[in-house]
């Protein structure tokens, strides 16, 4: 047992002055373990204990039901819309702050997080505030019979403004850290901006903006509350997964909620591993280890 | 005018990059954020107080802050011990239970809600041993508190984490030839060198927790005055087409959530010149 506690990045004598007794270590362990177990792994069991509570049967009907394929659907479409956009911004937005000097740059990189400390319901209702029948341009959207809330643009708004900082925030330390050199050098060489771009910044920065996309990804697909308040929540129409799951709940069908649920769970176990296999590669290949 | 503002440099694109930057930025979240304030702003200002002060309003922040930082307090205690406990020992399955710790970063509000929900009831996996001492989880304030912690368990562990591996060995190991027991090493030299990162994990758990909507509802049996949160009452009134106090409450979530922001970034200015210092 205790060679398998040895401490990491300890070696020799020094090992003692730093570390504790195993009956302490092992305590703080098991209830570190005990916590975790508590918190999260018992809810992400339950998910798929519930799911398939009623059968194996039931499971797959409640997944290629009609509606649930419509949820299916749209909660993908709103992901391929909002996840690649805000790849797009990241890449512009750590662009300009970590190649540039440029005054006014610490306040554009705290607004590019500002959607973060926004209440998920809050996202969705200044949407509603803008497009909706009360809105500054519901009237003339009425008027030429153009539907943003209560509708599939409002779902994929939102779900661009709740993932909207995940990529900007992963690339613009990554890419304060690496530095302009290189880019410079092309430059001098005579390298164009996109051959500067694609050859010289993108095999750089490739990890982490696979991670910055995954988490996106992750989020646009779960996201609740913001597309809660502009979806309306028409069955077969405006409803995503996770809104699916809601009405589904509420109804008392629980092993169909549960089994749309263990869908997104799913997402989210893969998501993890994901995160974890692009983590480590981006640490062997030298791109700069973030901050989690 | 742009040379003015910035430093020249040989590389191309900062024209295209950064204006693209403000318009969407502008375009998806300055003028839609803005738009609550402007139509705030509408209201007469007794108006707006009476709005967000009444009995069941009050209530709710009572709930929305308590539970959060209820949640955030218990976040801070085990985060740390978790943080210490992967940083510092070797024990099987160690590289799983650290990609497990951002699971309430990637499972979906409504999942977590609901999975909480049917744990914590009368008659689920956890909920049934609580129920013959007498406590009751779903479906009351202990719900929220319950669905907050979830949420937030991430932040603290994230935070201290990259802190406690970079404490170095030589502090302790004087601390030790210096005759200080194991505890007094860790209180007087580990705990002050991770204290902001600490501070700035809780807060994040807090700042997430406030604005928390999807886990919530489900576990919280949404009583008026008891165990309703402030981000569903905002739900409640547009569904009674109030969007003025919908409104109105969506910007005292919003003040609050900037005052939070500036705290953090207060906080990490104080971790990061703690981290020079050493």
């Amino acid at each position: 047992m205790s060679s398998v506690a040895l401490p990491l990045n300890v070696v020799g004598s020094s090992a003692r002055a730093r570390q504790e007794p195993p009956w302490v270590r092992w305590t703080l362990i098991g209830l570190a373990l005990a916590f975790l177990t508590l918190f999260l792994f018992v809810p992400l069991i339950s998910v798929f204990y519930e799911a398939l509570r009623k059968g194996v049967g039931v499971y797959f009907a409640s997944i290629v039901e009609p509606d649930a394929l419509s949820a299916i659907k749209l909660t993908m479409i709103a992901a391929a819309i909002a996840v690649p956009l805000n790849v797009v911004f990241g890449v512009a937005a750590a662009w300009a702050i970590a190649k540039f000097e440029f005054r006014g740059k610490n306040l554009l990189t705290t607004l590019i997080d500002l959607p973060f400390s926004v209440s998920p319901v809050v996202s969705g209702l200044i949407y509603v505030l803008i497009f909706g029948l009360q809105g500054w341009l519901g009237p003339w959207l009425a008027e030429h019979d153009i539907q943003i809330i209560f509708a599939v643009p409002g779902i994929v708004l939102a779900t661009i403004f709740v993932t909207f900082p995940f990529v900007a925030r992963e690339l613009i330390p990554l890419m304060q850290a690496q530095g302009s050199e290189e880019e410079e050098a092309a430059a001098v060489l005579g390298a164009g901006g996109w051959q500067i771009f694609s050859r010289v910044t993108l095999p750089n920065i490739k990890w982490g903006l696979l991670y910055g996309a995954i988490l996106c990804n992750a989020r646009a697909m779960g996201e609740f509350g913001a597309v809660s308040v502009v979806s309306g929540h028409i069955r077969g129409s405006t409803n995503t997964m996770p809104l699916h799951v809601e009405i589904l709940y509420n109804e008392y069908n629980f092993a169909a909620a549960f089994a749309v649920a263990s869908l997104l769970a799913l997402l989210a176990v893969v998501t993890l591993v994901l995160k974890s296999v692009v983590g480590a590669r981006a640490a062997t290949d030298g791109e700069l280890d973030h901050d989690h | 005018m742009v040379v003015q503002f910035r430093r020249h440099s040989v590389l191309p694109g900062f024209n295209l990059a950064l204006g693209f930057t403000l318009l969407y930025l502008s375009l998806i979240v300055l003028i839609p954020l803005s738009a609550a304030f402007v139509k705030t702003a509408a209201l007469s200002w007794p108006a707006f107080w009476a709005t967000v002060t009444t009995p069941r309003v009050v209530a709710s922040y009572r709930l929305t802050f308590g539970a959060s930082f209820a949640a955030a307090l218990l976040n801070a205690i085990f985060g740390l011990l978790v943080a210490w406990v992967l940083v510092r020992y070797r024990f099987p399955g160690k590289k799983v239970i650290d990609a497990l710790v951002d699971l309430p970063f990637a499972l979906p509000t409504a999942v977590a809600g609901i999975a909480l929900t049917a744990l914590y009831a009368g008659n689920g996996w956890i909920g049934r041993w609580l129920e013959p001492f007498g406590i009751k989880v779903a479906f009351t304030p202990l719900g929220v508190f319950v669905a907050l912690t979830f949420i937030g368990l991430p932040f603290v562990v994230r935070t201290v984490q990259p802190v406690l591996e970079d404490v170095e060995a030589e502090l302790e190991e004087a601390a030790a030839t210096l005759g200080a027991s194991r505890l007094q090493t860790f209180t007087r030299v580990i705990f002050p060198t991770i204290l902001p990162a600490l501070v700035t994990g809780f807060a994040l758990a807090f700042a997430r927790a406030v604005g928390e909507y999807g886990s919530v509802i489900f576990i919280a049996g949404n009583m008026p005055m008891i165990s309703e949160i402030t981000p569903l009452l905002i739900i409640t009134k547009l569904e009674q087409y109030d969007y003025a106090g919908a409104t109105a409450l969506a910007v005292v979530m919003l003040v609050i959530s900037f005052v939070l922001l500036l705290v953090i970034n207060g906080l990490q200015l104080w971790s990061r010149r703690r981290g020079e210092l050493r």
